[in-house]
């Protein structure tokens, strides 16, 4: 048998990116070769131009109701099901990190290992997070006074160039988690295990349009999305010193809240920060006044 | 028309949900270490299905030296489980979810022979709250830095959790998944009448690859939760039962060092002012009293009636009481199932006669009750005052005690002139009236224009004579977290 | 029934007085909490209907269908079809029960009493300026007259939802019952209240009142025409109005929900809607409609099925 498959030649995948719950090619047919950290050639993966980028928004804007209309124990459920799919799918992943990252395999597992606990830790958040960043305001006056967070809309990720999958997850998790959607800006040098993710995600329950994924020039997409008065915030992870300032400079025109680049040990624990970046804080008013009109204090 | 109305009226054919998606074996031992094994002295007791009285099967029944043997496999098994880090220990109670979500329709079978009530509510209530309960602490087990215990808070060791028959696996959830979460190993007691879930969720958590120690299921009786409550080796107590249970658990860790929470007993109010939503309000009140054959703590029993609407209101409960399908609780149309055990039935029947005796206004519904198992046709008492039994005792039985208000004052006061304080219903279409009666409500639950309503991230549990400590939510961890 | 509607509007009189009388009316009625409304119309749908139940509920289904065309391109050719279908809905099991009625534009009456002469299949027209009623009255009682003289047995008008809306319910109780007028002696009157578009409970159980109190003979939630139709929520809510209005008046009104009920499985949702709500008494096609055209294959195969115990297909039953 062994024989037989190393003579036996193997089928490619065709990357493709992950808008709107399908798989498309880029408008632009662009593509740009992807090598592994030595140098050798994986794949061609899209291009992605700005008509892309709008497409996507227009998908994560579409889907924005109905994902953060769903109650949180449901997205706890959908977050779950991405950690039991990518789980399932462990090889191709440990794969697809060793060779963007140079690693060994039991390094790269690892790494798979911990994006896989990600989903989960972030799937526990879903239906806790008011239960942290919300409550009751004991306000001087007869009202009955409650904070919620609710979610921004539609965020644009630059993921991390580095850690083109834990760090990905990492940044991506958190924000659908409390309701968001996403459009994502795949790592430039390492895009394979992102587009891999969005096959994960389109067979996780996930609604289509909750995660766009593209690939391509981080400046070239990052530029018209920082910029889109569409989007709702920005995080600015993968992007460096100079773009980050010059996309927040963009992102300025319609207030985006803006999670600016920091450094990450994305092996450390992840605390609730970007969880809380994306959310809105919606305080709600009413009176609870006395019982009668002689207004008795029982 | 074609057809002659006369001869052929819409009546429901039985609609019966397959008793054959669950396999019941004749006999069960206490689940101890990760193992079944029989009790040190050999006893043993039967479960009946309360709708027939069938002997579903005999169950070894735990004694001291039992309780003694699963006290030490949990202290053992503690050590691990508490230094496993908190996300290793959510994955486990993932998976337990999910293997209760897989092995749902079986579980809802299983529980609906055992304790009587309706396909309906188990496969609609409590296998999905279940579920739900586990997914939720589990995510818990990784985040307890964020509850608001302090940094890293530790468990307390060993739980002894003694359940009650009328929920009986979301008893169970309630209890196991919070502690197991908090790195608390578990021993508990399902109820005499009910111990077949239990015994079924030793299964999953074998399943789950749990280490073995961390649950022990230990079926018996009073006296085995009694052992359980004493045992030094038992550092924390969760009790759900009635309030004379709990008193007398509450005496017995006097002067020791366990942490105590206690679910008890209640005699919830169901305010229902003129301007209610009627239509809504009756279902609510149904639901309030009639869920689970009303064996519920937290039932809406007393229903306080604004008196201008009194007519109204009673003349539409007792029409839609007529409507309730009373009978095989495995049949999905039925509503009202079996009362869970012949003891209880006996209660349920000689507080009603009380009632009678003391001048209240007795009315059924008008429904045939099945020659064998332990049945109570849907009641309500009219007439009722404040100084009525049936407005005081707990009945834990389809039977509503109906009484009047003129002003919400008179409504808050009678609301609370009650040992008990755990739930309580508002009907009003008016928001401020809700949140100032709510206020004053001396309840740990209060339902506005709903009632019966539970989710695992909301807190649950007494005032009063109800009981101390909250289950649910993120105040839940509290009680298996060593905060002091 | 014109002395029936007399005996109703004078039991309200003085509700229906004046404008302000009627909206104090209106809005005095009980409130509806959507969330709870919602859940027991949930609930009852998870009723379980098998075997004799079953069949039972589909020939009652059958025999409550308004099969309906309303359509721009509706010729005398396609109601001819129609209403062969309406008396014959399965030519190979002459056992299966006809429909209620056919219902059609006004200008389609002539066809469709013809294709269903001496069937005792009932024909329903849609009038006054159907599906938006914009239009002055005057225009709509022609559009009554019409259809009433080519003779139309039944009459589904449209209430004026912009009049509703904008609170003017003397507007539409009068136009209820000027239409009432127009039907005549011999044709019932169905009053749409296009509840998608009037979008609270609240405002479906006082349209609900006002309808019933104008002399409606049956209450209806749809044209079919608009983005939300008949729904279990609104259907139940109709269903309540009208058992309470049986117990105030003594008076028995018929609910037609209509639109968006397109499987066997949706049809014995209503029934039991219908069954646990208002109750028994209305459950046949003098009290309760069902205004649908899909729907009648998908009872067809059912009940093929339950005849045969084989799984039916569409090639098995007419398309009209």
């Amino acid at each position: 048998m062994s024989d037989k498959s190393e003579a036996r030649l193997s089928v490619f995948k065709t990357y493709k990116l992950y808008v709107g719950g399908k798989f498309p090619r880029s408008e632009s047919g662009r593509v740009y070769e992807v090598t592994s950290s030595k140098g050798e050639w994986l794949a061609n993966a899209p291009q992605s131009s700005r008509k892309d980028a709008r497409d996507a928004v227009v998908a994560a804007r579409k889907a924005f109701g109905g994902w953060a209309g769903k109650t949180a124990y449901n997205r706890g459920q959908v977050l779950y099901r991405v950690a039991e799919m990518l789980e399932g799918r462990r090889e191709q992943f440990v794969r697809e990190v060793a060779d963007a990252e140079g690693l060994s395999k039991s390094k790269a597992g690892a790494q798979v290992d911990a994006a896989v606990d990600r989903w989960v830790w972030y799937a526990g958040w879903t239906d806790k997070i008011a239960q942290i960043a919300g409550g009751a305001n004991p306000v001087a006056g007869p009202y009955f006074n409650l904070s919620s967070p609710e979610p921004t809309g539609v965020v644009t990720v630059v993921a991390p160039q580095e850690s083109p999958l834990l760090g990905l997850v990492s940044v991506l998790a958190p924000v659908i988690a409390t309701g968001n959607t996403a459009v994502v800006i795949a790592s430039e040098r390492a895009p394979l295990p992102a587009l891999s993710l969005g096959e994960v995600l389109a067979t996780s329950d996930l609604p289509g349009g909750v995660v766009n994924i593209l690939s391509g020039r981080t400046a070239e997409i990052a530029a018209p999305l920082a910029a889109h008065q569409d989007v709702n915030a920005l995080d600015l992870c993968g992007a460096d010193e100079v773009l980050a300032k010059e996309l927040e400079v963009a992102a300025a025109e319609n207030l985006k809240r803006v999670l600016r680049p920091q450094p990450v040990d994305w092996s450390a624990d992840p605390g609730t920060h970007r969880l809380t970046a994306f959310l809105e804080t919606k305080t709600v008013w009413h009176p609870t006044g006395s019982l009668g009109a002689s207004g008795s204090a029982y | 028309m074609t057809m002659d109305k006369q001869t052929s009226v819409f009546e429901y054919a039985p609609a019966p949900e397959s008793r054959s998606v669950v396999d019941i074996a004749p006999s069960y031992g206490l689940f101890i270490d990760g193992e079944f094994r029989e009790a040190a002295d050999g006893k043993v007791f039967k479960t009946v299905s309360p709708a027939t009285e069938e002997v579903l099967s005999e169950v070894a029944q735990a004694g001291a030296e039992d309780v003694d043997r699963a006290v030490k496999a949990a202290r053992k098994a503690f050590e691990k489980w508490s230094a496993l880090p908190g996300a290793e220990r959510a994955k486990y109670l993932f998976r337990i979810a999910r293997i209760i979500q897989e092995r749902s329709r079986e579980l809802a079978v299983l529980e609906t022979l055992d304790n009587g009530k309706p396909i309906k509510e188990t496969r609609d209530a409590d296998l999905p709250l279940v579920a739900a309960h586990f997914f939720y602490y589990a995510g818990w087990a990784d985040k307890l830095d964020h509850a608001g215990y302090g940094a890293n808070p530790r468990p307390l060791g060993v739980a002894g959790q003694v359940i009650p028959w009328n929920f009986p696996l979301l008893m169970l959830a309630w209890k196991i998944a919070p502690a197991l979460a908090t790195g608390n190993t578990v021993v508990l007691k399902p109820a005499e009448t009910t111990p077949l879930s239990a015994l079924f969720f030793a299964d999953i958590c074998r399943q789950a690859g749990l280490p073995k120690g961390v649950v022990n299921i230990l079926p018996g009786y009073g006296d085995t939760g009694a052992a359980i409550v004493a045992h030094d080796g038992v550092d924390k107590v969760a009790f759900t039962g009635s309030t004379a249970v709990g008193k007398e658990i509450a005496r017995t860790v006097a002067g020791t060092d366990k942490k105590v929470t206690l679910e008890l007993g209640g005699k919830g109010a169901n305010i229902v002012f003129d301007d209610a939503p009627i239509d809504q309000a009756v279902e609510g009140i149904v639901s309030g009293i009639f869920f689970n054959q009303g064996q519920v703590c937290c039932a809406g029993s007393r229903l306080l009636v604004q008196e201008s609407i009194q007519d109204e209101l009673l003349d539409s409960l007792k029409r839609r009481l007529s409507t309730l399908r009373l009978g095989d609780p495995l049949d999905k149309n039925t509503d009202i199932g079996a009362i869970n055990s012949a003891e209880q039935l006996a209660r349920i029947t000689a507080l009603a006669e009380t009632g009678e005796a003391e001048g209240a206004e007795r009315w059924s519904a008008p429904c045939e009750l099945p020659s064998s198992g332990y049945w109570f046709a849907p009641t309500l008492f009219t007439n009722v005052t404040q100084a009525h039994t049936v407005a005081r005792d707990e009945i834990f039985g389809p039977v509503l005690s109906v009484l009047t208000f003129r002003t919400p004052d008179e409504a808050v006061a009678k609301a609370n002139n009650s040992q008990y304080g755990l739930s309580a219903g508002i009907w009003t279409e008016k928001g401020s009236r809700i949140l100032a009666v709510a206020d004053r409500l001396r309840a740990g639950v209060v339902w506005a224009n709903t009632f019966n309503k539970f989710d695992p991230t909301s807190p649950f549990g007494g005032y009063k004579e109800s009981g101390f400590g909250r289950e649910g939510g993120r105040h839940g961890l509290e009680a298996y977290l060593d905060v002091r | 029934m014109p002395t029936t509607a007399h005996a109703t509007a004078s039991a309200f009189a003085d509700a229906t007085a004046s404008d302000s009388a009627l909206r104090r009316f209106l809005h005095g009625l009980p409130g509806v909490d959507a969330v709870g409304l919602e859940a027991r119309a949930a609930a009852l749908g998870t009723r379980s209907i098998k075997t004799t139940a079953k069949a039972y509920a589909i020939d009652l289904a059958i025999s409550v269908i308004d099969l309906t065309t309303l359509e721009g391109a509706d010729t005398p050719g396609k109601v001819r079809a129609l209403g062969a279908k309406a008396v014959h809905p399965d030519p190979t099991d002459r056992t299966t029960p006809r429909t209620a009625a056919v219902c059609v534009y006004p200008d389609m009456v002539a066809a469709a009493k013809e294709a269903v002469a001496g069937s005792g299949v009932k024909v329903a027209s849609v009038a006054t300026a159907f599906p938006a009623g914009r239009a002055a009255l005057t225009v709509k009682l022609a559009d009554v007259q019409d259809a009433v003289s080519a003779g139309a047995d039944e009459i589904d008008m449209v209430i004026d939802r912009g009049a509703f809306l904008a609170g003017k319910y003397l507007k539409v109780y009068e136009e209820i019952r000027a239409v009432r007028e127009a039907c005549g002696e011999r044709a019932r009157l169905k009053v749409i209240f296009e509840t998608g578009e009037l979008s609270t409970y609240d405002n479906i159980r006082r349209a609900s009142w006002l309808g019933m109190m104008a002399g409606a003979d049956f209450i209806k939630t749809s044209t079919g025409k608009v983005g939300v139709n008949a729904t279990p929520a609104n259907t139940l809510l109709m269903l309540e109005a009208v058992r309470d209005f049986k117990q105030q008046t003594g008076v028995q009104i018929g609910v037609k929900p209509a639109g968006g009920i397109r499987t066997s499985k949706d049809a014995v949702k209503f029934l039991v809607l219908v069954n646990e709500t208002a109750g028994p008494d209305w459950l046949d096609n003098h009290w309760f409609r069902f205004g649908a055209s899909s729907l009648l294959n998908d009872l067809l195969m059912q009940r093929q099925k339950l005849a045969t115990g084989r799984y039916s297909g569409p090639d098995y039953v007419t398309v009209d």
